[in-house]
C-alpha cells in the first residue's frame, strides 16, 4: 500500500536538495533565474529579508498569488516561509502544495511560546537553529531539515558560523558521552532524550543540514560547507547584488566543488559587487536580531 | 536476503569494486554508505578524471536540472558517455533516471517523465515487486518522483506502478525512479555491483584473449 508524508518520505526530499542551494526569489521572473542559475530549489517570499529588515513593520507569509505564480515558472521544488506559530499560514501553504514550509524567523513571530506542530501536516518543515538544542527541539515538533538561522539579510556570515560550529561541535560532544551522562545532556539541552540519544549513536542530525543567514560569495558558500552544513540557502545575498544571474551561478558551482579553491576562485572572478552587508553588532545595538526569535 | 552476490572474493578480481558516485549535488552520501556497507570502495566523482578506473558509477537522487547543468558545465558528459560505451555499469536514481534518458545524456532508449506522480505532498513510499531482486517486494520511496513515459525495445521494465514503469533496464544502464539508497534493503546497489563485477570479469577475458591471440 502507497503511504504518503512518512517521516521518511518528508526528510527524503530535504536529502534530495543536499549538495545544493536553495533561493530565495519574489516574482516568477528571479525564479526562472535561479532556475536557470541550477538551483535546487526556490524561497518564495513578499521581500527578501535584507527589505524585510529595512521596511519594519510585520513581515508575514507571501501572497498566494506570488506563490502560485512561482509555481507556475518553474519545474524545481518551491518553498514558502510562515511565521513561527503560524499553523493556519502553514495551512494555506499546504493547501498551495508548496513542497517545504520554512517556519521562519525572518518573518514576525505569531506565537511567542509555540512553533507549530509540524507532525501535524502531511507537507515537511525545514526550521532555523542556532544551537543543538534548539535542533533537536525543533525535530522533536516534527521538522525534517534544520538550516543555521544566521543573521539573515546582513551579508554577514558570522552569525552562521558561529550556529554551524555550535551544531556541528555539540554532535560531536553528544558522542563522547556515555549512554548514562545522556538523560541530563537532553535536559541541559532541552531536547528530547530519544532524539539526543540517537544523535549521540548515529553521530549526526537524524534529518539534513542546510546553512541559511548571511551567505553572499561563492567563498561563504564553500566555508559553510567545509564546516558541516550539507546545503546553502541564500537569500539576500543574490537578488541584492550587482549581477544575480552570475552570482547565482558561482554560488552553485561553489556549493559543489567546496573542497577546490581554485575552481571556488574561478567562480568568483567578475561577479560585480556583492550585497553590501551589516556589521552584527551594529545591528545588535540597533534592536532584536532575527535569530533571538523563536528558540 | 538478497539472493545476489554483490561482489566475488577478492582473489577472483585482484581489488574491491571501485564505484563511483556522482557528487555534483543530490544525496550520493547516502549511495557511498549502502555500496560501502556491501564492501565497494565508493569515490565521489565531481571531475572527469575521477571516472576514468571506475567499475561502476551512480547518479544519485537530486534536482535533475541542477545535476545536468552541473555535467555540462564540468564537462563530464564525455567522460560517462565513454563509461557507459566501455560497457560498465551505472545506476541512476529518480533524478539519475531522467539524466539518463535519451533528451539528456541518452544513455538509454527512454524518456522520463519529470514529477510526474506530482509535487512533494504526493510523495509516497510502497512495497514495489522488482524482477531481478527475487520474489520478496522492496520498500520503493518516491520523492517528486519520474516514470518512464515511453521507451524502446531494447529497454526491460523492470518494476510498475499502474502500468507506468519505475524500474529499468537496458545493459549496463539500471534506474530506478525510487530511491532505494534511503532504506536498509540493498538489492538495487548489490545488483549494479554484480554488473560490476561481470564487466570486470569480461574486460580480464578480453584482455586474456588479445594477449593470446
Amino acid at each position: 500500500m502507497a503511504e504518503r508524508a512518512t517521516f521518511r518520505v518528508k526528510r527524503g526530499l530535504a536529502e534530495m536538495l543536499k549538495g545544493g542551494v536553495i533561493m530565495d526569489v519574489t516574482t516568477a521572473e528571479q525564479a526562472r533565474i535561479a532556475e536557470e542559475a541550477g538551483a535546487v530549489a526556490v524561497m518564495a517570499l513578499e521581500r527578501v529579508p535584507a527589505d524585510i529588515r529595512a521596511a519594519g513593520g510585520v513581515a508575514r507569509m507571501a501572497s498566494p498569488r506570488v506563490i502560485k505564480e512561482i509555481q507556475e515558472a518553474v519545474t524545481i521544488p518551491v518553498m514558502a516561509k510562515a511565521r513561527i506559530g503560524h499553523f493556519a499560514e502553514a495551512q494555506v501553504l499546504q493547501s498551495l502544495q508548496v513542497d517545504y514550509v520554512d517556519e521562519s524567523e525572518v518573518l514576525t513571530p505569531a506565537d511567542e511560546a509555540h512553533h507549530i506542530d509540524k507532525h501535524a501536516f502531511e507537507v515537511p518543515f525545514v526550521c532555523g537553529a542556532t544551537n543543538l538544542g534548539e535542533a533537536l527541539r525543533r525535530i522533536g515538533e516534527g521538522a525534517a531539515m534544520i538550516r543555521s538561522k544566521g543573521e539573515a539579510g546582513t551579508g554577514n556570515i558570522v552569525e552562521a558560523v558561529r550556529h554551524l560550529r555550535g551544531i556541528v561541535g555539540g554532535i560531536k560532544r553528544l558522542g563522547t558521552l556515555g549512554r548514562e551522562q545522556l538523560a541530563s545532556e537532553a535536559k541541559e539541552l532541552g531536547a528530547p532524550l530519544e532524539i539526543v540519544e540517537e544523535v549521540a549513536e548515529g553521530g549526526w542530525l537524524p534529518v539534513p543540514l542546510f546553512c541559511a543567514g548571511g551567505i553572499a560569495t561563492p567563498a561563504d558558500a564553500a566555508l559553510v560547507i567545509q564546516l558541516g552544513a550539507e546545503g546553502n540557502f541564500v537569500g539576500s545575498g543574490i537578488f541584492k547584488s550587482e549581477d544575480p544571474e552570475r552570482r547565482a551561478r558561482a554560488i552553485v558551482e561553489a556549493t559543489t566543488h567546496f573542497n577546490d579553491a581554485e575552481r571556488v576562485a574561478e567562480a568568483s572572478i567578475e561577479l560585480g559587487e556583492p550585497m553590501r552587508g551589516d556589521d552584527i553588532a551594529r545591528l545588535a545595538t540597533e534592536g532584536e536580531l532575527l535569530q533571538q526569535r523563536g528558540v | 536476503m538478497t539472493g545476489i552476490d554483490p561482489a566475488p572474493p577478492e582473489s577472483d578480481t585482484g581489488s574491491r569494486l571501485r564505484i563511483g558516485v556522482l557528487a555534483s549535488q543530490g544525496d550520493y552520501a547516502a549511495h557511498a554508505r549502502v555500496l560501502e556497507s556491501l564492501g565497494a570502495v565508493s569515490l565521489e566523482v565531481r571531475t572527469p578524471d575521477a571516472l576514468g578506473e571506475l567499475d561502476g558509477m551512480v547518479i544519485p537522487g537530486g534536482e535533475s536540472t541542477t545535476i545536468s547543468k552541473a555535467i555540462e558545465r564540468d564537462g563530464l558528459r564525455d567522460a560517462i558517455r565513454s563509461h557507459v560505451e566501455a560497457r560498465r555499469p551505472i545506476l541512476g536514481t529518480c533524478a539519475g533516471m531522467i539524466v539518463c534518458d535519451r533528451e539528456h545524456l541518452g544513455l538509454v532508449d527512454a524518456v522520463a517523465r519529470r514529477n510526474a506522480f506530482g509535487r512533494q505532498i504526493a510523495s509516497f513510499e510502497a512495497e514495489l515487486e522488482m524482477s531481478g531482486l527475487g520474489p520478496e517486494p522492496i520498500r520503493a520511496v518516491f520523492i517528486r518522483a519520474p516514470w518512464i513515459e515511453e521507451h524502446g525495445s531494447e529497454v526491460e521494465v523492470l518494476a510498475s506502478i499502474d502500468g507506468r514503469p519505475v524500474a529499468v533496464r537496458q545493459d549496463q544502464v539500471l534506474l530506478c525512479a525510487f530511491h532505494p539508497e534511503l532504506t536498509d534493503d540493498s538489492r538495487v546497489h548489490a545488483l549494479l555491483m554484480a554488473m560490476a563485477t561481470a564487466a570486470r570479469r569480461r574486460t580480464a577475458n578480453e584482455e586474456r584473449g588479445s594477449r593470446s591471440a
